[in-house]
């Protein structure tokens, strides 16, 4: 799952080389966090989180297989 | 990173002639990087020295969209294959393979979602722009046909009423379906209002 978002990240930045992703593992849920370089915060956001949206979807899609809630936090 | 080869001529524009011919494309589709200008002697007293170029194919827009969605599909655990074809204007992507419900998600929601991202990863680079369009076994072709369908039905139906009709929120491509399917309707028109992702078609009567 780290590595779907590492993916779709760098592919949208400008800094591929910036973006890493932290997983932190809870009970039922997963959470990763993005972190890009700060002029790349609106290529992963978009405008009104459009893109941002479109990233957890894709996320969310892969999670279902494995039956895991996941959550997508974009850190500054 | 594409092909890369280098060639020497007499001049630079030989040099870029000759791995053009080699690599069978043309100026448009590769990067040229001058490695020695030559020069051509004078009256044979200074020695002639050939210009040498390095030629690179650019990745092909439908390279990169063919690409980023295998890396995708990999990364997602789905066993897909993706084909393209590629027009002036846009570039079409149709996926075959098992787990085709994942990919299309909850009515489509998934598939909306790896097209909109598809079009930011293709569209990256500024100057050329082409229309991203991502189809699974043929849902888009179906779901156009829905589209189609539902557009002449509420035509009529505002057309028997006279009264305007709004539709559910859609999506860009979506409402351009609607749209495009009423254009020549001598009854009624359409436009969208609302802000995305809430915006909606609306079909009055002319």
């Amino acid at each position: 799952m780290k590595e779907l978002l590492e993916t779709i990240a760098r592919s949208l930045v400008d800094y591929p080389d910036e973006v890493s992703v932290n997983e932190v593992e809870g009970e039922k849920s997963l959470i990763l966090e993005l972190r890009v370089a700060k002029d790349d915060m609106g290529k992963v956001i978009g405008k009104q989180g459009r893109i941002a949206k479109a990233i957890r979807t894709v996320v969310k899609a892969a999670a279902t297989k494995d039956n895991k809630r996941v959550v997508v936090e974009i850190l500054q | 990173m594409g092909n890369s080869i280098e060639k020497t001529g007499k001049t630079v524009q030989e040099a870029v002639q000759a791995a053009l011919l080699e690599l069978g494309t043309d100026e448009n589709s590769v990067d040229i990087e001058i490695l020695d200008e030559g020069n051509k002697g004078i009256f044979g007293i200074i020695k002639n020295k050939m210009a040498k170029v390095r030629v690179t194919m650019k990745e092909s827009m439908s390279d990169k969209a063919r690409m980023f969605l295998e890396d995708v599909f990999d990364k997602m655990n789905l066993k897909a294959e993706v084909m393209v074809e590629e027009d002036e204007e846009s570039i079409l992507l149709r996926i075959y393979g098992e787990d085709i419900g994942i990919i299309i998600g909850r009515r489509g929601e998934t598939l909306d979602s790896l097209q909109y991202l598809t079009s930011l990863v293709v569209n990256k680079e500024k100057g050329s722009y082409k229309r991203v369009v991502i189809d699974v076994e043929n849902y888009r072709q179906k779901r156009e046909e829905t589209l189609v369908k539902l557009a002449n039905r509420l035509a009529d139906r505002v057309i028997k009423y006279k009264k305007n009709i709004v539709l559910e929120p859609m999506n860009p491509y979506e409402r351009r379906i609607i749209h495009s399917s009423l254009q020549d309707n001598d009854y009624v028109e359409t436009y969208s209002i609302g802000d995305e992702p809430n915006r909606k078609v609306v079909i009055t009567l002319k």
